[in-house]
């Protein structure tokens, strides 16, 4: 392993000792990928840039920001107001936090199509959906942090899903509180936890990477590599390839920070936080619309609070309810239109969560939740178990020859489990 | 085409949530700004007006609580001199202390103090005003649906009630606030205010230079943010497109 570095003396000491230039060598520099990566691979940096963006920006927030119910609003007014480059921290930040979640979906759904979840990957994926749950658990409480009306309100709604536990229910809510109701103490709390959790997502990312580069990146055709002819170094072929979808990414991101900072965000959240007047809707942010779709479209309340937080729980699962042992949807001809259902479910899900449950959005919500379940405990099991996968090529190689994943080889084999 | 309708899917789930999620219950005016857009700054002479009118007008009922004086000059201010807003501060008077005697004084205010305060709390507020609190108006073109036009509507929107309407006690009839009855009187009428500058005072003007001010106060740092934006958005275009010719030359080996 002749790394060109090594080549300086002060490397060549620091890595003698503490191999650090060797990790990166080998995991950023030599660390082999499949060569035929299309663009849905980029999500998976730009989440790792999202993750960096937060934290940079969230400590620089912090400085300036006072977790105390009757300061806590207009601080944030001071950091757009007054602290120099407070309110591009601001927007950075609350922007980042939308731009964070829809490059995560993406992220999800690339690799439910090319069922990057399965073996030997279902570690990998598991971790995807603890970090999954970290951020929303993050974003969740960063939202209460300004302490407007939909901050606060939006606090109630949701700590107080927890009152519907059996017995013990409203001991967990006082708990969460840290009184009877949403108040100083919740706030106290959640600050901590909302400057602590990211740098948890942090450890679990470490973790996500580790299992990744156990087997490296899965690929649009779902088989694995067979040999040199099949890889690229990850440097400088997806380097550069990341770095151009990282810049048409901050193109769309720059353009609501700078032109349209507000357009995502709730406008009754910079009315500051009154205990004695309720919204007259209480709308989560865009990211949790389908969640709460599901959680009010079950008539019982625990087990509308079980099915909003199984629908996240199920992807746990995921590797052992799909029983088809082809990776990418490309072969799978039935399969691959259940998918793009799903997505229109979820978009589904999403516009019934920003409407009062009233008339028509109370018949699509049930329809969209119970088909979300269907798709994974009915539809994954079955579709793999009769369907019929087209051939899959032999190689990477020879289907990038042959133009794509759409021209299967002849010689189709089966990938190894 | 597949990753055309996942695409399709992506925008139709952030936009309609987004729009959705906001659905007016009144038409909104259709008035144009000189903020609006990407390029949109805000004109000085309309903001000067929009601050008599709130001074002399809406200042007897609303607070501004995140404005200081100081605020009214500078490079993002209404455009006024440091001896202007010097002058402009000098004309409230502010409870300071206490003193080495230990008492509280009063002192003309100076460019650091906020803005005064029409009542000393929220309850002198509602005494005054029949029960009805006249909110802050530091934020309220953000913290309305539709923000500029949303409010220009209300001020504009005050009618006489329709037949048959049975108006609260104290309330007045408007197009534009929800539910039509409104606890704030018609603030506005032609020649509320004598123009500084000899703009011929309308509703309708009154109206639109007071939105404008609002608007302002509600962030006085949107001129550098679109600024500083037009530059970043070029800056990432250009890095952008070199991205993506350094790309196609690395990939040109790969098959
Ligand atoms: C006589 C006192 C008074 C004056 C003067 C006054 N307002 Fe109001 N304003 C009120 C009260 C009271 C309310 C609360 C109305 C309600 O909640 O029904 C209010 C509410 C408002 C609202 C909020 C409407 C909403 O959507 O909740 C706006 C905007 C507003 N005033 C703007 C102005 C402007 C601009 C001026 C000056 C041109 C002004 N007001 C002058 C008393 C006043
Ligand atoms: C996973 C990463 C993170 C996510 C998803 C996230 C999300 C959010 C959200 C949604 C808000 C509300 C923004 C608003 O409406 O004003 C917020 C506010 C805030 N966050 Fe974070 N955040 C993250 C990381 C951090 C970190 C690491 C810190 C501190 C070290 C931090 C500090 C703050 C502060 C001080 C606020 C309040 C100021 C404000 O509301 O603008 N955040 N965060």
């Amino acid at each position: 392993m002749a790394a060109p570095v090594k080549q300086n003396k002060l490397i060549r000491w620091i890595d003698h000792r503490l191999p650090v230039f060797t990790l990166m060598e080998h995991e950023l520099n030599e660390y082999p990928t499949p060569k035929n990566l299309n663009y849905w691979w980029n999500f998976g940096s730009l989440a790792g840039i999202m993750l960096v963006i937060m934290i940079f920006t969230g400590v620089f927030l912090a400085m300036a920001y006072t977790p105390q119910k009757d300061l806590a609003f207009d601080s944030v007014e001071r950091i757009m107001r007054e602290v120099n480059y407070g309110w591009l921290m601001r927007y950075i930040h609350m922007n980042g936090a939308s731009f964070f979640f829809i490059v995560t979906y993406i992220h999800i759904f690339r690799g439910l199509y090319y069922g990057s979840y399965k073996t030997p990957r279902e570690l990998l994926w598991m971790l995807g959906v603890v970090i999954l749950l970290l951020m929303m658990a993050t974003a969740f409480m960063g939202y209460v942090l300004p302490w407007g009306q939909m901050s606060y309100w939006g606090a109630t709604v949701i700590t107080n899903l927890f009152s519907a536990v059996p017995v013990v229910g409203n001991a967990i809510v006082t708990w969460l509180w840290g009184g009877f109701v949403v108040d100083n103490p919740t706030l106290n709390r959640f600050f901590a936890l909302h400057y602590l959790l990211p740098f948890v997502i942090v450890g679990v990312v470490m973790l996500h990477l580790a299992a990744l580069h156990q087997h490296g990146s899965n690929n649009p055709l779902g088989i694995d590599r067979k040999g040199p002819q099949d890889s690229i170094p990850f440097h400088p072929y997806y380097t550069i390839k990341d770095l151009f979808g990282l810049g048409v990414f901050l193109l769309f991101y720059a353009a609501f920070v700078f032109f349209w900072p507000n357009l995502l965000g709730d406008p009754a959240n910079y009315i500051p936080a009154n205990p004695l007047q309720t919204p007259p809707e209480i709308v989560p942010e865009w990211y949790f619309l389908p969640f709460y779709a599901i959680l009010r479209s079950v008539p019982n309340k625990l087990l509308g609070v079980v099915m909003m937080f199984g629908s996240i729980f199920i992807l746990f699962l995921l590797p052992w309810l799909d029983t088809s042992r082809v990776r990418s949807a490309t072969f799978r001809p039935i399969y691959k239109w259940f998918f793009f259902v799903l997505i229109v479910d979820c978009v589904a899900l999403g516009i019934v969560g920003a409407h009062r449950p009233e008339g028509i959005w109370v018949v699509i919500g049930r329809i969209a939740t119970a088909y979300y379940y269907f798709h994974f405990l009915l539809m994954m099991p079955f579709v793999g178990w009769f369907e019929r996968p087209r051939p899959l090529p032999t190689s990477i190689s020879s289907a990038v020859l042959k133009g794509g994943g759409r021209l299967a080889g002849a010689g189709a084999t089966m990938e190894k489990p | 085409m597949r990753k055309l309708v996942l695409a399709v899917a992506g925008a139709a789930a952030l936009g309609l949530g987004a729009a959705w999620a906001q659905e007016a219950s009144q038409p909104l005016p259709d008035e144009h700004w000189s903020f609006d857009g990407i390029f949109g700054t805000y004109d000085r002479a309309e903001l000067q007006r929009g601050f008599q009118v709130y001074t002399q007008v809406c200042a007897a009922c609303h607070a501004l609580e995140h404005l200081l004086y100081a605020d009214l000059g500078g490079p993002n201010g209404l455009g006024y001199s440091e001896a202007e807003v010097k002058a402009i501060a000098a004309q409230a008077q502010v409870t300071d202390g206490p003193n080495d005697q230990g008492e509280m004084f009063q002192r003309p205010g100076r460019p650091s103090d906020p803005f005064a305060r029409p009542f000393a709390n929220d309850k002198a507020a509602r005494a005054a005003n029949n029960g009805a609190l006249p909110p802050d108006l530091s934020l309220i073109v953000k913290a309305r649906e539709g923000g500029p036009q949303y409010v220009y509507g209300v001020l504009t929107g005050y009618r006489e009630p329709p037949p048959g309407v049975k108006m609260g006690q104290g309330m007045n009839y408007n197009l534009q606030f929800p539910g039509h009855q409104i606890a704030m009187p018609q603030p506005l009428r032609d020649d509320s205010v004598t123009y500084a500058d000899g703009t011929k005072a309308t509703l309708q003007q009154e109206a639109h230079d007071v939105v404008a001010f609002l608007t302002w106060a509600s962030e006085p740092t949107m001129e550098p943010r679109k600024r500083t934006g037009v530059k970043v958005f070029l800056f990432l275009l250009v890095a952008t497109v070199c991205a993506y010719v350094v790309k196609r030359r690395i990939w040109a080996s790969v098959h």
